[in-house]
């Protein structure tokens, strides 16, 4: 059985793209041969700057000859359709069999199909992989018609036997495959001749090539790690930068620098995010300061003088990109401490947030009022979450964040310590845009909570006025990220706010209306429950990557007070932990029953049964046990349902369980007498009243 | 080629590198631009199926950058030198390199990379894939394949490269202060360096590109050279007085030219709001458009006989 060899080379492949591309070009092969009969027993994947590889071990040599029996009309049906019959199944009308069926004669069409050479079929797979490969974004080139993330120059397609290698004969716009690759671009120029994967793979190692990106990226981490720790010190770990520069390396080659002394007093973040985006350095920290001391940069190859030319090159380029960075620093340091950040918060009046949402300064007017809305709530001082909202913005309009917009929040930290403002209000400026993803830190100070949450909710009341909401895949100002941040704020710092009712939502749309024209007049009905319903939606997907079911959920979001995200969790957290026990889906059961029962009772007799069970019509033990029960654990669940300790009204439901099974298993419902039928039925009504309280049990599945 | 001593060798060794690569030594264009793309070398004759290849330096011009000469780096008048090849050749990356050697760049010590940096212009309604091509760690060309000039697709396609040259310059010629950098040779009789030659003006145009211009006159030029465009491509595309096809696509183009640098003015005069500069780039896209149509109607842009 052979192997099989693909190299796609080309003109330098995005860094971003080529894991995917690796992995798109194996499952588009390998799915195409399968598909065509063509099974193999293992793939490899492989990509660098210049080239994606695919290696196939044990492919068919051809794939089978299949064979399939098609029934037809009778013999005797119209022409035209018997021709139809022929021509759907691809034989000649002549070649159709006539076979005995019992119910008559009927024509069948045998379709023989001889397997194909593997060469052939790769042919056409790889043709169609190239021709229709996804990449995120591709071009044409020269005068040909043929698209490829940047110009495709050779295609090496070789079928590996043990008695040699076969090229497997493909032309694309004037593209032959072969069996000829080239080395390193620099180190290594010139063709060279491959049989097969092995081969392949050694002579591009010579050629100073590595084409595994996990083998680049574990040498470069090492060498780094090493080169740090020969220093006393330690690499920052970057895992995203060490991905992107062992997809900009065939031959990785880690170079350590200093960083000019002039430079060491900059705040980490800045040197870091400087050379992280611009120079795409690996940043080298004293572990002792925690202060940033030298780089790592990786080359692309090795020279006679070890990299010192390349070494001293790079370091020039960071001392201009770090002189422009000390620079903005100086001027914001003076700003900061001789006018207290004020002339930006002054420029923020000319910063445009959203056209119709006004300028960063009525964005800011209004966080600030909202903040300071909510302090009591989260437990911060009104005075210092105002004071820090106002704060929050004004490094928008500093000179560093001008030029690394990514330190917004982290320069107005350094800044607002720098102008003398108190802690929480300055860590407050930072963390207000926290947390930025699902896996991001939650900010827990109270200030910081307040100005957090009055900047999301801020957000979202903002764009639900002016009515763009996100649809679909486009959410072009993150609002799905800000909903997720209220709700994480929220819950996890255990925050009691019931957003409609305490007229949060509301407050923010008062305050967007005064700010705004053509928003007319504050209406808290208008969208209020709208907004509720995206942050309820955004809570489910959450909760089910938590692993509660959504059904679970609705039977929650059913209750009263699902403006309050904490309890609404809570609620759905107990009921999620209850129902996986062997009570809770029996005692569902049970409700569900009663339920039945009782809906269609009061269907068919126009009533409600809803109050006066009496224990003294009770006739069977079974019903006393169930009055007994309910006696017993239903003021244990008002009360722990007061107490909103979900935990324990649903252990004290369990306890109905056993006499709830009993009673549906011993008691007929619908009596003879009108009088023990009514009581039964309103004893019924007991059960679902309770179950009810604590969740709407109707909404659970199963 | 020797190592470069100054500004203008590196100029030098480029022109004559490309003109042996076969490509035409074009002059600058005769009027103010912000980049060397703006050039119709580049612009009208990515278009159309017309094969070409010319080399050029063009004084380029960013308000915005003006630092009254006091930046080491930074100026308001630049200087990009500009390759367009079309179709792009199958090796215009190892010819990329070659000009690297030229001007004394030696792929042996240096560590050359291509690193993914796509091109768009909204205003010449352009785009294109490439790369930008660092030099131990400093980008020193952009490298693009164009795939849209004016809103038509580019068939076949022309590879483009362009050069900023004072950073290049620097680099080569190891000098952190570009003022500070020689001009022409330092044991000419009267050696000049970078500054010398620019420091006084940059001056002069920084305080009247960001305080003197006159916003009302700028407008009204602005105004003036979209509707003389709208008016020279309304002609009818036969000259009454000749009987000849003469489309006037690269007059109608000087017009969207000026238009597009009055708008660089009048954003470092600072009059031009976030919501009305979308506007204003829309308008020169426009204007660009249309240039870019006639041009296609033109026996140079592939009129069809």
């Amino acid at each position: 059985m052979p192997d099989l060899l693909i190299e796609l080379f080309s003109e330098e492949i995005p860094a971003r793209m080529q894991a995917q591309a690796a992995q798109d070009l194996r499952r588009l092969v390998t799915d195409n041969l399968v598909e065509a009969g063509l099974t193999y027993a293992h793939a490899g994947a492989f990509v660098t700057p210049r080239r994606l590889t695919l290696a196939l071990e044990g492919l068919l040599d051809r794939s089978p000859d299949t064979r399939e029996e098609r029934k037809g009309p009778k013999v005797g049906a119209p022409d035209k359709a018997v021709e139809g019959f022929a021509r759907g199944a691809g034989v000649a009308p002549a070649d159709l069999e006539r076979r005995e069926t019992g119910k008559g004669e009927v024509y069948f069409a045998v379709i023989q199909r001889t397997g194909r050479p593997a060469a052939e079929i790769v042919a056409e797979v790889l043709e169609q992989a190239i021709r229709g490969f996804p990449w995120p974004k591709s071009m044409r080139w020269g005068a040909g018609t043929l698209r490829w993330v940047r110009p495709l120059h050779r295609i090496v397609c070789v079928l590996t036997r043990e008695d040699g290698h076969e090229i497997v004969p493909l032309e694309l716009d004037g593209i032959v495959a072969g069996d000829v690759t080239e080395g390193h671009r620099f180190m290594a120029p010139g063709e060279i001749r491959v049989t097969g994967f092995d081969d392949y793979a050694a002579k591009l190692r010579r050629a100073k090539v590595l084409i595994d990106p996990e083998e680049r990226a574990g040498t470069i981490w090492n060498d780094a790690t090493n080169l740090a720790f020969a220093s006393g010190a330690e690499i920052v770990e970057d895992r995203a930068l060490l991905t992107e520069v062992a997809g900009l390396v065939e031959w990785p080659v880690t170079l350590m620098g200093r960083i000019d002394e002039g430079y060491l007093d900059l705040p980490p973040e800045v040197l870091q995010t400087s050379m992280r985006e611009h120079q795409k350095f690996f940043s080298v920290r004293d572990p002792k300061s925690g202060r940033i001391t030298r780089f790592v940069t990786v080359a692309n190859r090795e020279t006679a003088d070890d990299g010192a030319t390349i070494l001293a090159g790079n370091q020039r380029v960071l001392a201009a990109r770090l002189a422009d960075a000390a620079f903005f620093w100086r001027n914001d340091l003076t700003v900061a401490r001789e006018a207290k950040m004020q002339p930006w918060i002054d420029n923020l009046a000319s910063v445009t947030f959203h056209a119709k949402l006004g300028t960063e300064a009525d964005r800011t007017a209004r966080i600030a009022a909202l903040a300071r809305e909510l302090a009591p709530a989260v437990g911060a001082d009104p005075d210092a979450a105002e004071q820090a909202a106002k704060l929050a913005k004004a490094d928008l309009t500093s000179e560093m964040v001008y030029e690394f917009p990514e330190l917004q929040g982290i320069m107005g930290q350094y800044y607002a310590r720098e102008a003398g403002f108190p802690d929480d209000v300055a860590t407050a400026v930072a963390e207000h845009y926290a947390p930025l993803g699902p896996s991001d830190t939650v900010p827990t100070a109270p200030v910081s909570v307040a100005v957090s949450l009055a900047e999301k909710i801020d957000k979202l009341t903002g764009f639900w006025a002016i009515d763009e909401k996100p649809s679909g895949s486009k959410d072009p100002y993150a609002l799905r990220r800000a909903a997720l941040g209220v709700i994480r704020i929220l819950i996890s710092n255990d925050l009691r706010v019931s957003l409609l009712e305490d007229r949060i939502i509301s407050k923010a749309d008062l305050l967007v209306a005064e700010n705004e024209d053509g928003i007319s007049g504050p209406d808290p009905d208008r969208y209020g429950p709208d907004l509720l319903a995206f942050l309820h939606d955004r809570l489910k997907v959450h909760l089910r990557d938590e692993g509660i079911r959504h059904d679970v959920i609705d039977a929650c979001l059913a209750m009263p007070g699902n403006d309050d995200l904490t309890l609404l969790v809570k609620r759905a957290r107990a009921l999620g932990g209850f129902l996986a026990t062997e009570d809770g889906t029996n005692l569902v059961q049970g409700f569900k029953r009663a339920n039945n029962i009782l809906t269609q009772a009061e269907e068919k007799d126009g009533v409600e049964y809803s109050f006066g069970a009496d224990a003294k019509f009770a006739d069977t033990d079974e019903e006393r046990a169930l009055f007994a029960a309910l006696d017993a654990e239903g003021p244990k669940i008002e009360a722990a349902m007061r107490d909103e300790d979900f935990a324990a009204a649903m252990t004290s439901l369990a306890a109905l369980r056993a006499p709830i099974d009993a009673f549906f298993e011993g008691v007929q419902v619908n009596a003879d007498t009108q009088i023990v039928r009514r009581n039964r039925l309103n004893l019924l009504s007991r059960i679902r009243g309770l179950c009810l309280d604590v969740a709407d049990l109707t909404r659970v599945e199963g | 080629m020797s190592q470069p001593r100054c500004f203008q060798d590196i100029i030098l060794a480029l022109q004559s590198y490309w003109a042996e690569a076969g490509c035409a030594i074009l002059q600058p264009y005769d009027m103010e631009v912000g980049a060397g793309t703006f050039h119709p070398a580049t612009t009208l004759r990515a278009l159309g199926p017309g094969h070409w290849a010319a080399a050029y330096v063009q004084p380029s011009r960013r308000p915005t950058d003006g630092r009254y000469g006091d930046s080491p780096n930074r100026w308001q008048h630049y200087y990009q030198f500009q390759v367009i090849v079309k179709p792009s050749p199958p090796d215009l990356q190892a010819l990329y390199l070659g000009s690297l050697r030229a001007i004394g760049i030696d792929a042996e010590l240096h560590d050359i990379r291509f690193v993914e940096d796509d091109w768009e212009s909204p205003t010449l309604g352009a785009w294109g894939l490439g790369w930008e091509v660092w030099c131990d760690g400093m980008e020193v060309s952009q490298f693009t394949y164009f795939q849209q000039v004016g809103g038509h697709d580019c068939h076949p396609v022309s590879g483009e490269l362009t050069y900023g040259l004072e950073r290049l310059a620097m680099y080569v010629l190891g000098y952190d202060d570009g003022n500070a950098m020689p001009f022409n040779p330092p044991d000419a009789p009267i050696p000049l360096t970078y500054g010398d030659v620019f420091r006084e003006a940059e001056a002069q145009y920084a305080r009247w590109n960001f305080d003197v211009a006159d916003t009302e006159t700028l407008l009204r030029h602005f105004v003036d050279a979209e509707a003389e465009a709208a008016r020279i491509l309304a002609e009818p595309q036969t000259d009454p007085r000749t009987g000849r096809h003469i489309v006037m696509a690269q007059p109608a183009y000087d017009q969207a030219i000026k238009a597009s640098h009055i708008f660089n003015l009048l954003d470092a005069r600072g009059v031009i709001s976030v919501t009305e500069r979308q506007a204003y780039i829309g308008r020169v896209r426009a204007l660009t458009r249309a240039c870019a149509d006639a041009f296609l109607a033109t026996d140079a842009g592939g009129r069809a006989a």
